[in-house]
């Protein structure tokens, strides 16, 4: 904190974003970036805290204020190395993470938080620019095998982590490209794929070994597996969809929003998704169940080809704008009116309504009914899932040509790996594993991501793979030199 | 039957140590300067003694004293009678000695005793007199004194074979005799009670556990008009402890000390260590047979006495001797004879000094003087009489002494000895008596051509193969560097050449708690000085300090030959690479150095570490013997199988061996090492035993910061950075030795003064002999674990590297990082809950706080409850939380430190539970003091007492219902508190009595709190001050702390509070947040014990704070002795502090700590917050309780038996940790565990003022002028206070109009005339004053002035005292006379007129005027930051004695001249002095000889207001 006087000179600068009605025409990054002095600028606003809530808000434990201190005194690379020193690849966290540690952040109490996401975005970009992100190979092999099943954020962070401990990794996806829901979940103009290429060639030449195409379970036996290897982390998502179950769902036209948004992503990318198969929302009248992210990202991408109306469902009332009382400072947020990139870019956003049934002509979906419903609140004024009731006479119906569920995602695919792994289940269908061990029932098995915890932020899921990956490696050597958030 | 109340040093018990006691005192003698014997001299004596009896202290029992005794040259005509009476007839006068013994009373142990006495003697070859039985009158002694009262006898030897012509060996001899006699009593079993108070054929000491006036009723002999003596030396003494301690009454064989020895520990070490390289011609074979020659667990006082004699016995003359062992400053002095700096410096390569306060008066029988330590700290004043006597005393007006006899009337100044010759009927002064030993050898001589200073050597090449950054980053990990150390530590070191400052105090787990492997030196907590002895001021009084150190052999103390000064002196310890180098190749006649290797193998672990260990010590033993007299100890050379042995251990291990083996003052220890990097670490090493460190990777480190450039400017070369380096830390050396009192890194080397928390005991006993470690726990293994942590990340093999240094956490929260106990967590959830205003929520946040053991950072967090020894009650029979939260109090943070807003939410909530908050030292508004018209009161409860006594004026103390002295504050001990001039405003300058956008300092101790004695003292004046409030005063937890706590009883405090080593707001450095002070737990426990134990318990509340938070913590306080609790950052926390740790920088981002507009309106706290989460801790506490069985606090006070350890089995470091100490419940009949009541028998009820308040009655009540006449004399303490704080209470801050009260006093008045005084009330004293008069003055005026038919001329004698004017805000003074050492020391607002001041006069003044007519010390205007002096420098050396720090010295302008004239007008008109009107009679010749001295920050400020003023008009 070079400038302990700096929040009180500048404000807070947010990220920008190109104009709403440039962006919706094509499917490039929406997030622009800082110019060199007002990321020198933005930064001098960290005010160095004693405690620095942001470190503990940001599951990786970046350690924000050296950073924002060093890009401060122009100090890039030194800056990418403190960034790099607890999160593998800040150039997706530095896109698409929420941001939960500047909701941390102790100016929030009074003042805008600082920009950190921008600037963490700008310190690794500039790394890349300038050619200081490098490979970086063992110095030795440890002789030992891993297998990482699953190449989302997770698996490619624990990839990198136990490469870099000395261990021959092999990491596996079912697809046909490594990325898991980097590449194939998160739309282009959120994350670019080249993006997600770079980092890929880097550890690539620091010796992971990338099995595409595979769908371990399938195509390899779980037993296979474990004979090929002397440890396997299971980093496959948590990817069964919660389903609608009302009258109509089998209608032509009601898709999973994971159906919908990775055929985009294949046509950003130039391969070619058939005609039958494929999903669009040309000229339709979408209708997006569930306000989450991934709802989000179907506005994004409905808008983008060209639908001709957007609206999203929510089943919870709408939350308010703001901090609510029940997620004070430094809680982050979930409980709050999120308008993202997407959502600026058109659309309706309704709350408080359940899903019914759905009608078609000619079984393709025409309209969504449904009812406006209403929550007791508990203590806090937040809505109580178990007291929804409808209300009487609020029966309303829509017209719906292409309706989009996102209305989240239970547990893994148990069918195949899991299954066949025999590994225990936890209440939820997550696969069982603490996160001291992120070791499964199997000796030698271990599970990290949203395979592990149930769905949640690519943040997460790099914290998830590097913790399992130390602990994979404490496995193979009875210790480990890897750093964690938890150890050193 | 045994008395169960006398304690010897075995009955040691809990944290109970009787070693930790401190006495201190009043002292002063009688003497007839021709040698002429008399009965007079000795009833002189006694009366001195009698008025001195306030100095003094009685404990539990009122009738027994602690002390008082007196020294007289052996009493012939008496003794011949008395034996004549036995029939036993006495050789000639010389040729007997008579000693004074204390026997058991078990009369077969006396038997036992006495033969081994007569045995002794007759082997050595004495004849053996006779025994007398000393007649003692029991009844005259309190009942506590009587109970463990020996038999007391006098054996009589005669002088016999070569002693019986030679009286020098004859006393020699008698020495030998007593040590062998006191060895071979030990013997007989350490129970039995048996001291011989003297055996002399000069002198005798009548002494006792008494009260001064009991003297003469308890030793008839003293009585007697044929007990006759030239000199009588007196002592009354005030100790912390009340047990009967008949041995430890003064005067000693020697000497009577007021005063203390802060170097003691290591005085010690070294002085067995000598013992390997003494030989005496005197004593020949009779050497050995007085080893050791330091009476284990002694007092200081004892020890030094035990020294002295040695040292006398062994050829010394005894004024050298003293000399020797307390010199002046000379170190620092360019003006000083350079013969006698020669003398002073070769004496140091003998001996280091006995550092610490002290007055000391000292006789053989044939001469009597007194010297005084070279900062002044104790009074000593002495008056010669027309008819030869005189008489010296720790204050003034002790004997009756008609004006007209007066001859001279003086003081001894800092560094000075004066002595009576009796033999020659003469008096010899400072200059003669040190002329005549500089001449005694050619020290000069000797030390020019045989001493080397290091940083002359031929420089050695300095190793240049660690620049390499990779082997840098290895050596950097090896280590245990953190990204931490560099930007936190280094570069503020760096780049500044200053110690990196910090805030919020300490909440990082300790080292042994810790899960990170921890430097050694983290497990050490500093000493420091509080209430027994003050802290230096290293900034402000730098003159008295040194830095340096000498390596090589020391010779033989006993004999003084040209070859002792064949030295290397070593300016500053930190040297550098070079430096060493040039150690290393060493090649000069007379020294020898070696490097030894401190590795060990990391693979083999803690066996490992013991065995390097072994190795190390034999190697350096080996090394020593055989001539090498440098020890390098080296960490260089670590390799992927060596790991560096900690150096703080390696050179504990090898000091301690060496002293040992009675080697160690042949040889200097020298440690070159990359593990110490900072000010603590330094010290540490020092402080137990090297000379001088090379930081080699410091400085590489720091080579590479300035070669990064992130944290250092661009025009900063590594040189530079380094220099910086070098200067910061001398600078933090000093601080750190000041805190502790002690002047100079000679005595400061191996005088231990720290302690251990959670290391190994037997570890300790090894390396770090005699460091109190009351937790005991980690050992060799967990050291070697530790190092094996940090040598893994330096070699992890595999052509793995770590990317980057750990990021540390230690200074910041860091994820990942050290743990702290207020972390986003605790911070959060706190916060959360009082906005949900639910007290489930609190408890998610106290459930945090508490932790599990496994998570621990503090002691208490491994504490478990037994639940189940007492049945639980209901919760509703608990008493309710609103009368909980009755005990609870805020911490003191400053009105200055925090903002107006935050402050006085405190005060309200406070107010509203019933609690009490705290002003701070920061004064308060008096605006505040009326109540809002809601009911709420903005005013806080307690007001504090600091040392910079800022906004203390009468009407402030007597809005309060608490007064707290702060002795000393968790985040700092030992040190002042500073506000930087930006935190300054108009308000803050108003309050506080400064300029704005002046900064303020406080000094490190209250001026007037040099002992225990002033401290009752200042509570004296303060329940002057305010009769209706109590007074409180605040300690910091320390072993030896529970003694303080006795003393501060017996001082008669209301309250006590202990206050643990982690708070603290503002600014403090961080080598003090980090290591000084310790733990609440520990030092309350040990408070709880020796209150118990001495029965003093009941009597005085104890509260406790430091890091409270939850009602676990309040039941675990009460539990361990406290009645109250205090809650500092918690409260700030719920008003919205997240602990930024910016304090000092003014920037608070939610308007806590700081004075910026801007950010104060962010302020979001709300009394109603406070108020809230105080009782939910409340209501948790009960919660508690109930469950436990205890119906209220009272209850459960104290009961310890309740509290268990739950140490994490499965912890690497817990397993270990050993709580028994801590609880102890000591068991004393009928002694009180809990305060029953407070404020003893009133003794103000019989004070002058009783009087003053009678006879001024028509003022008080109807503003009449009244004017009073009174005999004062020295026992008439704090005269007018009480008056003062009447008017006060009645007429507000105004007070009365100017002389509508004055009281006129002929005598000596006793210390504190006036203060705290206000407006309308003047003391006109004819005679003298003597310390503090004047203090807190606020208005009124003190005029003092010679009485009639003195024939001396004024203005060359001394009127008035030390410490005169202390921290006065108003008012005028006039002082027909010299006064002495820091007239005027922080006075904001007062006038004053004086005729000559000793040093440091007008120190850190920020207010008012001083004229000084005559001659200053040294050291005037120190830290001085406002107001304004005018000084009289007739002979042109006022400049070389001023300190130029803070101000100019300018000529006067026609303004000043008015005031100047005006201000010597009126001391002439009030005091008639010759000098004033010579010079208002030659005016013009005398103006321009003034000089004006101006504060910079002051002139500044004035123009700035000027250049406002004539812009706005």
């Amino acid at each position: 904190m070079a400038d302990p006087r700096g929040f009180l000179k500048h404000g807070r600068e947010s990220t920008s974003y190109r104009s709403a009605s440039e962006r919706v025409d094509d499917w490039k990054l929406v997030q622009e970036h800082f110019p060199p002095e007002k990321s020198h600028e933005q930064a001098s606003r960290c005010m160095d805290c004693g405690i620095p809530f942001c470190n503990n808000g940001c599951p990786l434990g970046n350690i924000i204020p050296d950073f924002n201190d060093l890009v401060y005194r122009d100090k890039w690379e030194d800056a990418l190395a403190r960034l790099h020193s607890t999160n593998n690849f800040p150039e997706f966290t530095g896109l698409v993470c929420p941001a939960p540690c500047e909701q941390a952040c102790v100016l929030g109490i009074n003042q805008d938080p600082v920009s950190i996401k921008q600037i963490e975005w700008e310190i690794v970009r500039r790394g890349w620019d300038e050619g200081w992100i490098t490979p970086r190979r063992p110095g030795r092999r440890t002789g030992r095998s891993v297998a990482v099943v699953g190449s989302g954020p997770a698996g490619l962070s624990a990839a990198q982590q136990l490469n870099r401990a000395g261990h021959t990794v092999t990491l596996f996806e079912k697809s046909d490209r490594i990325g898991g829901l980097l590449r194939y979940g998160i739309p282009d103009f959120k994350l670019e794929k080249w993006v997600i290429d770079r980092r890929l060639d880097q550890l690539r030449e620091e010796g992971v070994s990338f099995q595409t195409g595979v769908n371990v379970g399938v195509d390899l036996s779980a037993a296979d597996l474990r004979r090929s290897f002397d440890a396997v982390l299971l980093c496959t998502g948590s990817e069964h969809p919660r389903d609608l179950e009302v009258p109509g769902r089998e209608l032509e036209g009601v898709h999973f929003a994971m159906d919908f948004l990775p055929q985009q992503n294949r046509r950003v990318a130039g391969d070619e998704v058939p005609g039958e198969g494929a999903i669009l929302a040309a000229d339709r009248d979408v209708v997006i169940l569930g306000g989450g992210d991934t709802g989000s990202d179907c506005i994004g991408t409905s808008n983008r080809q060209g639908a001709r109306s957007v609206t999203s469902i929510e089943l919870l009332p709408r939350p308010p704008e703001g901090r609510h009382a029940s997620e004070p400072w430094p809680l982050s947020k979930k409980y709050y009116f999120n308008v993202s990139s997407s959502h600026a870019e058109g659309g309706k956003r309704d709350y408080a309504m359940m899903t019914t049934k759905l009608t078609g002509e000619g079984g393709r979906v025409t309209q969504l009914h449904g009812v406006h419903v209403e929550f007791e609140r508990d203590r806090l004024e937040r809505p109580l899932m178990n007291t929804m009731r409808e209300v009487p006479g609020s029966e309303f119906s829509i017209p719906a040509t292409l309706v989009l569920l996102a209305m989240g995602f239970v547990h893994p695919v148990h069918e195949g790996l899991v299954e066949g792994l025999g590994v225990d289940l936890d209440p939820r269908g997550n696969v069982s594993a603490d996160t001291r061990r992120f070791a499964t029932s199997e000796p030698g098995v271990f599970a990290a991501g949203d395979c592990r915890r149930g769905q949640s932020l690519v943040v997460w899921a790099q914290w998830e793979g590097r913790e399992a990956a130390r602990q994979v490696d404490v496995y193979l050597q009875g210790k480990s030199r890897l750093q964690s958030r938890t150890a050193a | 039957m045994k008395t169960p109340l006398r304690l010897s040093p075995d009955l040691k018990q809990g944290l109970y140590d009787p070693a930790h006691e401190h006495d201190a005192c009043g002292v002063g003698f009688v003497a007839n300067v021709s040698g002429q014997k008399s009965h007079e001299v000795v009833s002189k004596g006694i009366q001195v003694l009698i008025n001195l009896e306030h100095r003094g202290a009685c404990g539990c029992d009122p009738e027994t004293g602690d002390g008082a005794g007196l020294l007289v040259q052996i009493p012939d005509l008496f003794f011949r009678r008395e034996l004549g009476a036995q029939g036993v007839e006495l050789p000639k006068p010389g040729a007997y000695a008579a000693g004074m013994i204390f026997l058991d009373d078990d009369p077969a142990v006396a038997a036992r005793q006495a033969e081994i006495l007569e045995k002794v003697a007759t082997d050595e070859g004495q004849r053996v007199l006779a025994w007398r039985d000393v007649p003692c009158d029991p009844d005259s002694i309190g009942w506590l004194a009587r109970e463990s009262m020996p038999r007391v006898r006098q054996l009589f030897l005669g002088a016999d074979g070569p002693e019986a012509s030679d009286p020098d060996a004859f006393e020699r001899k008698l020495y030998v005799i007593r040590r062998l006699a006191e060895k071979q009593v030990a013997q007989l079993g350490s129970r039995s009670f048996f001291y011989v108070t003297s055996l002399s054929s000069r002198t005798i000491v009548y002494t006792g556990m008494l009260i001064s006036r009991q003297i003469r009723g308890f030793f008839p002999d003293v009585r007697d008009p044929d007990f006759q003596s030239a000199l009588c030396l007196v002592h009354s003494r005030y100790s912390t402890n009340t047990l009967g301690q008949w041995d430890l009454a003064h005067p000693f064989r020697y000497l009577a000390h007021n005063g203390e020895i802060n170097t003691v520990e290591g005085n010690q070490n070294w002085m067995r260590a000598r013992e390997g390289t003494m030989a005496s011609p005197l004593f020949g074979d009779d050497l050995a047979k007085l080893y050791p020659i330091l009476r284990d667990g002694a007092s200081d006082s004892a020890r030094f006495d035990n020294a002295l004699e040695f040292l006398v016995l062994s050829g010394r003359e005894l004024p050298e001797a003293a000399l020797m062992m307390i010199p002046e400053a000379w170190e620092n002095r360019d003006d000083m004879d350079p013969d006698l700096k020669a003398f002073y410096e070769y004496n140091s390569f003998l001996m280091e000094p006995w550092d610490g306060p002290a007055s000391l008066a000292f006789t053989d029988g044939r001469i009597i003087g007194a010297v005084l330590d070279r900062n002044g700290l104790r009074p000593s004043r002495y008056v010669v009489t027309k008819d030869g006597f005189v008489v010296m005393a720790s204050e003034v007006g002790v004997a009756d002494i008609a004006p007209e006899n007066v001859l001279v009337k003086e003081r001894l100044h800092p560094g000075k000895i004066f002595a009576i010759d009796l033999e020659g009927g003469r008096i010899m002064g400072d200059e003669e008596i040190k002329r005549r030993y500089v001449e005694r050898r050619p020290y000069r001589e000797w030390v020019e051509n045989n001493r080397l200073i290091l940083s002359a050597l031929p420089a050695g090449e300095a190793p240049s193969d660690e620049t390499d950054p990779e082997q840098r980053f290895t050596l950097q990990q090896a280590f245990g560097y953190t990204l931490e150390d560099q930007k936190v530590l280094l570069a503020p070191m760096a780049v500044q050449g200053k110690w990196p400052i910090g805030s919020m105090g300490e909440d990082a787990a300790l080292a042994c708690l810790s899960d990170k492997p921890q430097m050694l030196y983290r497990y050490f907590k500093q000493r420091f000085a509080q209430v027994s002895n003050p802290a230096m001021d290293s900034i402000n009084e730098r003159p008295v300090m040194a830095l340096y150190s000498t390596l090589g052999s020391e010779g033989n103390l006993l004999e003084e030959k040209e070859s002792h000064a064949r030295m290397i002196r070593v300016e500053h310890p930190v040297i550098r690479d070079a430096e060493l180098a040039a150690l290393e190749r060493l090649d000069e006649p007379g020294f020898q150095s070696r490097k030894l290797p401190c590795l060990f193998k990391v693979a083999d672990g803690g066996a490992g570490l013991r065995a390097a260990l072994d190795a190390l010590c034999a190697e350096a033993e080996a090394a020593v013997r055989a001539g090498v007299n440098v020890l390098i100890l080296s960490d260089r050379g670590v390799t992927p199988d060596l790991a560096p042995i900690p150096m703080l251990l390696a050179t504990g291990a090898v000091h301690h061996h060496l002293i040992r083996e009675t080697l160690r003052t042949r040889c200097g220890i020298v440690c070159e090492t990359g593990e110490a990097r900072e000010v603590a670490h330094m010290a540490l090493l020092i402080g137990y035993g090297a000379a001088a460190i090379n930081p080699y990777l410091a400085f590489q480190s720091l080579a590479e910061l300035v070669e990064e450039g992130t944290f250092t400017p661009e025009d900063l070369d590594a040189e530079t950075a380094i220099a910086n380096y070098i200067k910061a830390s001398d600078k933090g050396l000093l601080k750190t030795f000041a805190k502790m009192g002690i002047s100079t890194l000679q005595s400061y080397r191996g005088a231990q003064i720290f302690e251990a928390i959670g290391l190994d005991r037997d570890l300790v006993a090894r390396c770090f002999t005699g460091t109190a470690s009351r937790v005991s726990g980690v050992g060799y293994d967990v050291i070697a674990t530790e190092a094996a942590m940090r040598h893994a990340r330096a070699f992890p093999g595999d052509d793995f590297q770590y990317p980057e240094l750990e990021a540390g956490g230690l200074y910041q929260w860091r994820a990942r990082g050290e743990r702290h106990t207020f972390n986003p967590d605790t911070v959060s959830k706190l916060q959360i809950a009082l906005q949900r205003g639910s007290y489930e929520d609190y408890k998610e946040f106290s459930a945090a706080a508490d932790g599990a053991a496994e998570t621990a950072c503090t002691l208490r967090g491994l504490f478990r409850f037994k639940e189940g020894e007492q049945p639980a009650v209901p919760l509703e029979e608990v008493e309710p939380a609103t009368d909980l939260v009755r005990r609870f109090c805020t911490g003191a943070m400053s009105y200055g430190s925090i903002s107006l807003e935050a402050h006085q939410t405190l005060a309200i909530a406070m107010n509203r539970l019933g609690g009490k908050s705290n002003t701070g030292e920061g004064g308060e508004d008096p605006d505040r003091f009326t109540p809002e018209p809601n009911g709420d009161l903005r005013r806080s409860a307690i007001k504090q007492v600091a040392s910079g006594r800022f906004g203390v004026t009468s009407w402030y103390l007597v809005n309060s219902d608490e007064m707290q002295i702060k002795v000393a504050q968790g985040a700092k001990p030992g040190e002042g508190g500073e506000l930087p001039g930006h935190k300054v405003d108009d308000t803050i300058a108003k309050v506080r009595h400064s300029t704005p956008g002046v900064g303020l300092i406080s000094p490190p101790p209250h001026h007037d709190i040099y002992s225990i004695e002033d401290l009752a003292q200042l509570i004296y004046d303060l329940k002057n001050a305010n009769r209706y409030a109590k007074v409180s005063v605040k300690l910091v937890s320390v072993t030896g702390v529970g003694t303080i706590a006795a003393g501060v009883s017996k001082g008669k405090a209301d309250g006590v509070l202990i206050s643990g080593m982690d708070g603290g707001t503002g600014a403090s450095p961080q080598a003090s947040i980090k290591y000084a002070g310790m733990p609440w737990e520990i030092g309350l426990a040990e408070t709880q014990q020796t209150l118990v134990l001495n029965d003093l318990r009941g009597r005085i509340k104890v509260q406790t704070d430091g890091g409270l938070k939850t009602g676990r913590d309040v039941v675990i306080a009460a539990l361990l002795g406290a009645d109250e609790f205090g809650f500092s950052t918690a409260p700030l926390v719920a008003m919205g502090c997240i602990l930024m740790r910016v304090c000092h920088l003014n920037t608070c981002p939610v308007g806590i700590a700081t004075q910026d507009p801007e950010l104060r309106e962010r302020f979001a706290g709300t009394p109603d917050s406070v108020v809230q989460y105080l009782l939910w801790v409340a209501e948790e506490a009960r919660e508690l309780m109930a469950r436990l069985g205890f119906r209220s606090v009272n209850e459960m006070i104290g009961h310890v038996e309740v509290l268990d350890v739950g140490v994490a089995e499965s912890h690497w470091k817990q397993r270990g940790l050993d709580f028994s100490e801590l609880f102890h419940r000591p068991e004393v009949p009928h002694a009180l565990h809990q305060c029953e009541s407070q404020g003893l028998a009133d003794e103000l009820e019989k004070v002058l003022d009783q009087k003053l308040l009678r006879m001024a009655a028509p003022a008080i009540e109807r503003r009449e002028r009244v004017e009073v006449e009174l005999p004062v004399m020295n026992t008439d303490r704090t005269v007018g206070t009480i008056l003062g704080s009447e008017v006060s209470l009645k007429y507000g801050e105004a007070g009365l109009p100017e002389d509508t009260i004055t009281i006129r006093l002929r005598g000596s008045a006793g210390q504190s005339l006036g203060a705290f005084c206000t407006h309308g009330l003047t003391f006109e004293v004819e005679g003298d004053t003597n310390d503090y008069a004047g203090k807190g003055l606020c208005g009124a005026k003190i005029i003092v002035r010679v009485p009639p038919g003195s024939t001396f001329d004024a203005s060359e004698n001394i009127i008035g005292g030390n410490v005169l004017l202390y921290g006065a805000t108003g008012g005028e003074a006039y002082f027909q006379g010299l006064v002495g050492e820091r007239f005027c020391v922080r006075n904001s607002g007062a006038d004053a007129v004086v005729e000559g001041v000793g040093d440091h006069g007008c120190e850190y003044m920020t207010g008012g005027h001083a004229v000084i007519l005559g001659p200053t010390g040294r050291n005037f205007a120190a830290g001085m930051s406002g107001g304004i002096a005018y000084v009289l420098d007739e002979d042109g050396v006022f400049a070389s004695r001023v300190n130029p720090e803070t101000v100019d010295l300018d000529p006067l302008d026609d303004a000043d001249l008015e005031r100047l004239q005006r201000m010597v007008r009126r001391h002439f008109q009030y005091t008639r002095s010759e000098r004033a009107d010579d010079i208002l009679r030659k005016w013009d010749a005398f103006a321009p000889k003034f000089v004006k001295v101006f504060p910079k920050d002051y002139k500044r400020a004035e123009q700035d207001r000027i250049a406002a003023e004539s812009g706005n008009g």
